[in-house]
């Protein structure tokens, strides 16, 4: 059913449009008069500024490698992770661990660990399934490179990246 | 050969350009800031100090890109048009005094006696590298916008010439460095009554006279495709108008030629209206009255005048650019049917009847 929209009728001044650009323009005036003031809240000026300390706890940046207390590579080589990984980033070559190695008894670790960050989609579902604590995602987000092959985080970047944890569960140390 | 005359003329014409195309440049970078702080943003803040070195670099943006000229287009009048864009709003500066003068040279490079006509005459120029761009692309958006362009301009300078006709009944010069003079002596055109206040004539003038000067103000917006009556671009509805074809610097010197027709019609309204280069000091020498500032004084002051209007001059000239620039960044875009009844319902019949009431009060009660 056509229905038929009523349109306001205007008054004179109105219709003299006048009024009504005069009165944007204040508008625009009062934002350009408050910016120039310093009173207007403005976007972050990122290189200089940062989010760092408004980042939640549970913030999912760069996955990394870690190394607990005693210093030892967490990782055993099991490579859930690379199976869980969805979109494939994580590449891993097990290596033996020689039996002249103070943790001789894990036997495995990565000889190789790469994670692709042009593939990587922070979904931290690595964290989630690795029995070892041994893959965390970290703060970091500000991954860039000039190249592909910059772009892959090989193992000795991975645990610069994670550093030392404390407070994890040391299940291959000699019983006491 | 008069060698003084052509030495002078030269070093005007240089002078003025590397003063006009600097303001073209930072108007550019201006009008990215503004626009910025208007909407709540900071624009381009990186290049230099504050930004300042931004205009450069665009610049080499333009020129280092490459000049691509496609397929489908006609050549000729494809390369033609960015240029008579731009050049024709140069010229115009020709004839404009943008100060009074400096060694006792006067401050225009062409004190001619037809002046605002050979404004008109070439200003209306600037539409045909509108046209000629909109129609040598060979596509169906620039050729759009090249014809909305054209009815535009044409249907907006008759306004534009019936809003200047008051001035000539006041003044009655067509020269503009005359004009100039009579603002000096009577007061500018939107207040004639300075230096006459007790006639009460001149008074009822300045109504007309404001209104001459909105008139004439908004067909410059609509003459130079500023946002309100920015149809030809329109980058919304025709992707970008009559430029759409066009890139590197060619679409550089259509970007740059509208600034600079924005300067150029700044000067001419600063010029008619606003007086020119005359800038009004107070001054107490034996009682109150308005000094007049000029480079006719001996020696050093004469030049310290001469550089102070010229610097009052262009600061007017800086202060239409932004009311241009704050105008686009409030207002949204007309509708064609909106601009065309605007133009021919309203402008036209304002214009034409102001004539009317000027002549009469100049005729029966200001003397």
């Amino acid at each position: 059913m056509a229905v038929t929209v009523r349109r306001p009728k205007l008054n004179w001044s109105e219709r003299l449009y006048l009024p009504a650009i005069a009165g944007g323009m204040a508008i625009t005036m009062r934002h350009f008069k408050n910016m120039l003031l310093g009173r207007t809240k403005v976007t972050m000026q990122y290189p200089e500024e940062r989010w760092d300390a408004h980042m939640p706890e549970y913030y999912r940046g760069a996955p990394a490698l870690v190394k607990d207390a005693s210093g030892r590579e967490r990782c055993v080589a099991c490579q859930l992770c690379e199976f869980i990984c969805p979109p494939r980033a994580i590449r891993i070559t097990a290596g033996e661990l020689p039996s002249t190695d103070r943790f001789a008894k894990v036997e495995k670790y990565p000889y190789e660990f790469d994670i692709d960050m042009l593939r990587c989609i922070y979904c931290g579902m690595c964290e989630e399934v690795c029995p070892e604590q041994a893959i965390f995602l970290r703060k970091d987000y500000a991954i860039t490179g000039f190249t592909r092959k910059e772009m892959v985080h090989d193992k000795e970047k991975l645990l610069e990246i994670g550093g030392v944890m404390h407070g994890l569960v040391l299940k291959w140390n000699e019983k006491k | 050969m008069d060698y003084f005359l052509i030495g002078t003329s030269l070093a005007k014409i240089a002078g003025l350009l590397a003063v006009v195309l600097g303001i073209m440049n930072y108007s550019v970078y201006a009008e990215r800031r503004i626009s910025a702080l208007i909407q709540d943003r900071l624009g381009p803040n990186r290049v230099g100090p504050a930004g300042l070195l931004q205009p450069i670099a665009d610049a080499f943006k333009f020129l280092l890109k490459e000049d691509f000229t496609p397929g489908h287009v006609n050549k000729f009048y494809y390369w033609l048009a960015p240029c008579l864009a731009m050049i024709p709003a140069i010229a115009t500066l020709a004839v404009v005094p943008f100060g009074s003068t400096l060694f006792g040279v006067p401050m225009v490079i062409a004190d001619i006696n037809v002046g605002v006509l050979y404004v008109f005459a070439i200003a209306s120029l600037g539409v045909y590298g509108i046209v000629l761009a909109g129609w040598s692309s060979n596509s169906k958006y620039p050729f759009l916008g090249g014809i909305r362009s054209s009815s535009q301009m044409i249907s907006y300078e008759l306004s534009l010439g019936l809003a200047v006709i008051p001035i000539f009944l006041v003044a009655g010069q067509l020269r503009l460095t005359s004009i100039v003079r009579f603002q000096i002596e009577h007061g500018w055109m939107i207040a004639p009554f300075i230096g006459d206040w007790t006639n009460i004539g001149k008074w009822l003038l300045a109504v007309p006279m404001l209104v001459s000067f909105l008139v004439f103000t908004i067909a410059i917006f609509a003459e130079t495709n500023r946002l309100p009556f920015d149809l030809p671009e329109a980058e919304t509805e025709l992707v970008g108008g009559y430029h759409t074809e066009y890139g590197s610097m060619k679409f550089g010197l259509f970007f740059l030629g509208e600034y600079i027709a924005m300067i150029t019609g700044s000067a001419i309204i600063v010029t008619l209206f606003l007086g020119g280069w005359h800038l009004p000091l107070p001054s107490w020498h034996g009682g109150f009255h308005w000094a007049v500032v000029n480079g006719s004084a001996p020696g050093w002051r004469g030049i310290i005048g001469g550089i102070f209007n010229i610097a009052c001059f262009f600061a007017k000239v800086a202060a239409l650019l932004f009311i241009f620039i704050w105008v686009r960044w409030s207002l949204p875009r007309f509708r064609y049917d909106q601009l065309m009844r605007l133009g021919w319902v309203f402008f036209f019949e304002i214009a034409l009847v102001n004539i009317f009431v000027v002549a009469v009060i100049v005729a029966y009660i200001s003397k």
